[in-house]
C-alpha cells in the first residue's frame, strides 16, 4: 500500500529540480539579461571591461534562458503590415515589353507593325496590324514564358498569353502569381529584418502572418511611427531618363512615361520614362557622405552589371538630364556632364544628416519588392509596461499569499503540502516558459494568477475525497490511496476540457490572447503533474515516516 | 481548528426550487440578449477599428477641454474617459481618448495622431502619451470573425468531449450551462458598458473552461453515484452528488476568486475589464454547474445501468424506478 518506486521518486524530484533550475534565472532578471547581452556583444568582438563585468555577473554553467517579456510589459512598437503583392505583377509585366518587342520583330512580315497599347496594371497589350499573323505572334510570345520556379506548380509556365481581336494580351499565370507572392513575402521579411537589425534593437519579432501579412514587434523602440518610417518606405531607387519638365501634374506623359513630383521643388514635375536604366537592386553599397559643398548626401556604388549599364547610358546621353527617383518622387535630376564609368556616384538633394543616414540604411538593406500598408499599429511606452509588471507582480504575490494562507487554514498539514506543490508549480511554469522561449504578456500574468487559483483545485479534489474515504473507516493509508484513485477521473476530465479551450485560444488567438493561452495550458499541465505526483509523493513520504494511526485532512 | 466554508455533512435539496432557479436563469439569459441588442457592446478598437491614445498628466484631466481641443480636427466620433486606479500616484491623471476609424484609410495616419497629440498638449503642456494603438477596419472585421469562431469551436469541442466521456444528456446539460455563462457575461458587459476587446474573448473562453471544470466534477460524481445507487431516484442521486462535491466546489471557487480579486484590485487598470469578466464568470459558472447543468440533466433523464449495455438509454422513462 502507498508504494512509490524509488525510480519514480527520482524522476518526480528530478523533473521538479530541472524545472526550478530553469526557472531560477527569471528571479535575477536584470542581471541575467545583462549577461546575455554581454555574451552577444563579446561574440561580436566587444572587449570593454563593463561588458566583461556584466558577463561575469552570472555564472556561465547556470541556465541563462529567461522569459521574453511581451511588448505590453516592456514597451515598444508593434506593426501589422500587408504586402501589396500586386505591385510586383505590375513591375514584372511592364518589364516584359522590350522582350516581347524583340520576339515579334523578326516576324514583321507576318504580323505587321506592332504597337504597345494602354492597359490596366498587371497586363501588357500589344496590337498587331495584321491579325492573320496572330497564331505566329502568340507562339513567339509564348516562347518567352519560363517554367514557374516552385515545387507546387511543376510544369506550369509563368505567362498567360491570349488574343483579343488584333491585340495580344500578356498576364502572369495563376501559378506564377502564387509563386511570386511567396517570393515577395519572403523578400519583404528578409529586408525588413535587415532594416530592423541595422537599427540594432534587442529581440525584434518579425513574423509572417497568413498569406501576405507581416507582424513586426520591436521592444524598446520609441513609437510605431519611427518603425513605420523605417520599414514603411519601399526604398525603390531608380535612375530614369528624363523626357521633360512641367508644372502640370495632370499632363499626359505619353505612353510608357509618367509624371512624378520633385521632392524639394514645390510645383515642379518631371516627365520620365517608366522603365529605369538602373535600379537600386544593383547597388552594392550606400554610405552617408557630404557633397563638395558640404551638404549631406549619399555615396553609392553599383555592382559590375549595374555599373556597365550606367556607364553605357551616361556615355550615350551626355548633356541630357536623368532623374534619381525614390519611391515615386524625384530626388534630383542632374544633367549628365560626362561618361561615368566606375559605377559609383553621389545622390545629392535637400537632405539633413538624418535623412542621408536613413536613406543610406534603406538603400543598403535593399528595397522592399512591394509597398506595405499598415493594418494595425501600437505603441506602448516603457513606463506603462513597467507599471504593468509592477502591478502584476504585486497582484501575484498577494494572490499567492492569500491562497497559501487559505489552504493552510482549511487543510492543515495537507494544505501546507499543497502549498509547497503550488510553489513548485509556479516555478515549473516559469521554467517551461523560459525553455520554450515563450513571451510573457499582461494577460499571461493573469493566466498565471488564474492557475494559482485553479491549481489547488486538483489537490482540493483529492483532499475532499480522502476526507470522504476516511468516513468509511478503512484506515488512513487506504483512504489516501482511494482518495487519489477516485479523484483521478474528475481531475483528468476537468483539466482536459480546460486544456481544450486553451488550445483553441492558442490556435485562433493572436498577440496577448496567445500569451494567455500559453500560460493557461502550461499551468494545466504543471498543476496536474504536481497534484498527481508531487503532493502524492510528499504525502506518502510523510506517511511512511510518521505512520499515524489517524489523519486529519 | 480548521476553516470550514461548508458544513462537513450537507443534505441540501438543490432542486426544491428547480422551477424558480431555471426560470430565473432563463430570464437572465433573455435579459442579456435584450441588453445586447438594446444597448450594444462597448466594442474596443480591436473589434471596431480606430485609435486609442492613453494620456498621462500631472494635472487634473479636463474631459471637456480635451474634447474642445480635438473637436476642430473633425475626426468624427471621439470618446474621452478618465481612468482611475488605486495604484496611480496622487499627481498621476490618466485618460483614454478613442477616435473612430477614419474613412478610407486602414490604420489612422501619423498626421492625425500627431494633430491630436499637439492639440492635447496645447490644453495641458505636461501631458504625455504612454500608449497609442490603432487598428484598421479590415483587421478588426477579421478579429470579430475569429473571436466568434473561437467561442463556438470551444463549445462544440467540449460538447463532443463530454458526449464521449459521459452521455449526450450530460453534454447537453454542460453546454446549456456554458451558453448560459457566456450570454450572461456578454449581458453584464452590455449593461455596464465595459470595454469589450480581444482580451475579453480570452476571458470568455476561460469562463467556458472554468465552468466546465466545475460541471465535469459534479457530473463525474453523478456518474459514480449512478453506478453505486442503482435504485435511487435521479433527483436524489443528483442532490447527493452535488452535496458531496459541494465542499470542493466552494473551496475551488473561493481560492480562484481570492487570486482574481487581488488581480482586480492590484493588477492595474489595463487588465481590469478582463479580470472582471473572469470574476463574473467564476461566480456564474459555479452557480450554473449546479442550477443549470444538473437541473437540465435531471429534466433530460439519464441511462441508469452503467454496468451493461442499456437499451433505454436517453429514454424519458429511464429514471422511473422499477
Amino acid at each position: 500500500m502507498l508504494q512509490i518506486s524509488a525510480f519514480k521518486r527520482v524522476v518526480i524530484w528530478g523533473v521538479c529540480f530541472i524545472g526550478l533550475l530553469f526557472a531560477m534565472p527569471n528571479a535575477f532578471y536584470p542581471r541575467v539579461e545583462r549577461h546575455n547581452d554581454a555574451a552577444k556583444a563579446i561574440e561580436a568582438g566587444d572587449t570593454s571591461p563593463e561588458t566583461a563585468a556584466d558577463y561575469a555577473a552570472w555564472p556561465n554553467w547556470l541556465p541563462s534562458t529567461i522569459v521574453n517579456l511581451g511588448l505590453d510589459l516592456r514597451g515598444g512598437a508593434h506593426l501589422l503590415g500587408e504586402v501589396q503583392v500586386e505591385d510586383v505583377y505590375e513591375a514584372r509585366v511592364e518589364a516584359l515589353w522590350p522582350d516581347v518587342r524583340d520576339a515579334l520583330r523578326p516576324l514583321r512580315a507576318t504580323v505587321g507593325t506592332i504597337r504597345l497599347q494602354d492597359s490596366a496594371p498587371g497586363e501588357l497589350r500589344v496590337r498587331i496590324s495584321q491579325p492573320e499573323g496572330m497564331e505566329a505572334a502568340l507562339e513567339a510570345v509564348r516562347d518567352l514564358a519560363q517554367p514557374v520556379a516552385s515545387v507546387t506548380a511543376a510544369g506550369a509556365t509563368d505567362l498567360d498569353v491570349r488574343a483579343e481581336g488584333d491585340v495580344i494580351v500578356v498576364t502572369l499565370s495563376e501559378a506564377e502569381r502564387l509563386a511570386t507572392d511567396e517570393r515577395t513575402l519572403r523578400q519583404s521579411l528578409e529586408i525588413i529584418r535587415r532594416r530592423v537589425d541595422e537599427v540594432g534593437t534587442r529581440e525584434p519579432t518579425i513574423q509572417r502572418q497568413g498569406e501576405r501579412r507581416i507582424l513586426i514587434q520591436v521592444p524598446g523602440l520609441g513609437s510605431a511611427e519611427e518603425l513605420k518610417a523605417l520599414i514603411g518606405t519601399t526604398a525603390q531607387l531608380g535612375f530614369h531618363p528624363v523626357v521633360g519638365r512641367t508644372s502640370n501634374p495632370d499632363q499626359d506623359p505619353g505612353l510608357r512615361n509618367e509624371v512624378l513630383p520633385s521632392i524639394d521643388e514645390e510645383g515642379v514635375y518631371y516627365i520620365i520614362e517608366k522603365l529605369p536604366v538602373v535600379t537600386g537592386e544593383e547597388l552594392t553599397d550606400a554610405q552617408p557622405a557630404f557633397d563638395q559643398n558640404g551638404r549631406p548626401a549619399v555615396n553609392f556604388r553599383f555592382n559590375p552589371h549595374g555599373a556597365r549599364k550606367f556607364g553605357d547610358y551616361t556615355a550615350e546621353n551626355i548633356g541630357s538630364p536623368f532623374a534619381i527617383v525614390l519611391d515615386g518622387e524625384v530626388i534630383s535630376a542632374p544633367v549628365i556632364q560626362d561618361h561615368i564609368p566606375g559605377g559609383s556616384g553621389i545622390i545629392t538633394g535637400n537632405f539633413t544628416v538624418e535623412d542621408s543616414t536613413q536613406l543610406a540604411v534603406l538603400l543598403r538593406a535593399g528595397a522592399l519588392p512591394a509597398e506595405m500598408t499598415f493594418l494595425e499599429e501600437r505603441t506602448i511606452g516603457p513606463e506603462l509596461g513597467q507599471d504593468s509588471i509592477e502591478a502584476g507582480r504585486i497582484a501575484c504575490i498577494v494572490a499567492f499569499i492569500a491562497v497559501l494562507a487559505f489552504m493552510a487554514a482549511s487543510y492543515g498539514l495537507f494544505g501546507m503540502i499543497a502549498n509547497v506543490a503550488l510553489l513548485i508549480n509556479v516555478g515549473l511554469i516559469f521554467g517551461l516558459l523560459s525553455v520554450i522561449g515563450a513571451t510573457l504578456t499582461l494577460p499571461g500574468i493573469a493566466g498565471i494568477v488564474l492557475t494559482i487559483g485553479m491549481a489547488v483545485d486538483a489537490n482540493v479534489l483529492v483532499f475532499e475525497r480522502i476526507k470522504e474515504e476516511l468516513k468509511t473507516a478503512k484506515g488512513p493509508a487506504r483512504a489516501i490511496e482511494l482518495g487519489y484513485e477516485k479523484a483521478l477521473s474528475a481531475i483528468l476530465d476537468a483539466n482536459i476540457t480546460t486544456f481544450i479551450t486553451a488550445v483553441i485560444l492558442f490556435v485562433m488567438g493572436s498577440g496577448p490572447v496567445r500569451g494567455f493561452s500559453i500560460t493557461l495550458a502550461l499551468g494545466i499541465i504543471t498543476s496536474v503533474f504536481t497534484a498527481i505526483y508531487v503532493t502524492r509523493l510528499m504525502i506518502v513520504m510523510w506517511f511512511q515516516r510518521k505512520r499515524p494511526k489517524t489523519i486529519e485532512v | 481548528m480548521r476553516l470550514r466554508l461548508v458544513p462537513a455533512e450537507t443534505n441540501w435539496d438543490f432542486f426544491k426550487l428547480n422551477k424558480i432557479t431555471l426560470g430565473f436563469s432563463g430570464l437572465a439569459v433573455l435579459a442579456s440578449i435584450v441588453l445586447f441588442f438594446a444597448l450594444g457592446l462597448n466594442f474596443g478598437i480591436d473589434f471596431k477599428g480606430g485609435t486609442t491614445i492613453r494620456t498621462q498628466s500631472t494635472s487634473q484631466v479636463d474631459v471637456g477641454a480635451y474634447r474642445d481641443a480635438i473637436a476642430p480636427l473633425g475626426l468624427g466620433d471621439v470618446s474621452i474617459s478618465e481612468v482611475f486606479d488605486p495604484s496611480f500616484d496622487p499627481d498621476e491623471h490618466v485618460a483614454m481618448v478613442r477616435i473612430q476609424a477614419q474613412e478610407g484609410s486602414e490604420s489612422v495616419s501619423v498626421e492625425t495622431i500627431n494633430a491630436v497629440e499637439a492639440a492635447l498638449q496645447e490644453v495641458d503642456p505636461s501631458i504625455t502619451f504612454p500608449s497609442v494603438e490603432s487598428v484598421g477596419p479590415k483587421v478588426s472585421g477579421e478579429l470579430v470573425q475569429t473571436a466568434v469562431i473561437a467561442v463556438v469551436l470551444a463549445i462544440a469541442a467540449v460538447l463532443v468531449y463530454i458526449w464521449l466521456r459521459f452521455e449526450w444528456q450530460f453534454a447537453l446539460g454542460a453546454v446549456a450551462a456554458l451558453v448560459h455563462d457566456v450570454t450572461l457575461t456578454i449581458g453584464i458587459f452590455a449593461l455596464l458598458q465595459i470595454k469589450f476587446d480581444l482580451a475579453i474573448i480570452a476571458a470568455l473562453l476561460t469562463i467556458v473552461g472554468y465552468s466546465l471544470n466545475d460541471t465535469v466534477v459534479v457530473f463525474d460524481r453523478v456518474r459514480e453515484n449512478l453506478r453505486k445507487y442503482k435504485k435511487k431516484p435521479l433527483n436524489e442521486v443528483l442532490n447527493l452528488s452535488i452535496n458531496e462535491t459541494l465542499s470542493r466546489t466552494v473551496m475551488t471557487s473561493v481560492t480562484t476568486l481570492i487570486a482574481l480579486i487581488s488581480l482586480f484590485v492590484l493588477g492595474g487598470d489595463v487588465i481590469r475589464g478582463f479580470v472582471f469578466a473572469m470574476i463574473w464568470g467564476v461566480v456564474v459558472g459555479t452557480y450554473s454547474s449546479v442550477f443549470v447543468a444538473s437541473a437540465i440533466l435531471l429534466r433530460l433523464g439519464v441511462k441508469r445501468d452503467w454496468s451493461k449495455p442499456d437499451n433505454t438509454a436517453g429514454n424519458q422513462f429511464a429514471n422511473v424506478d422499477a
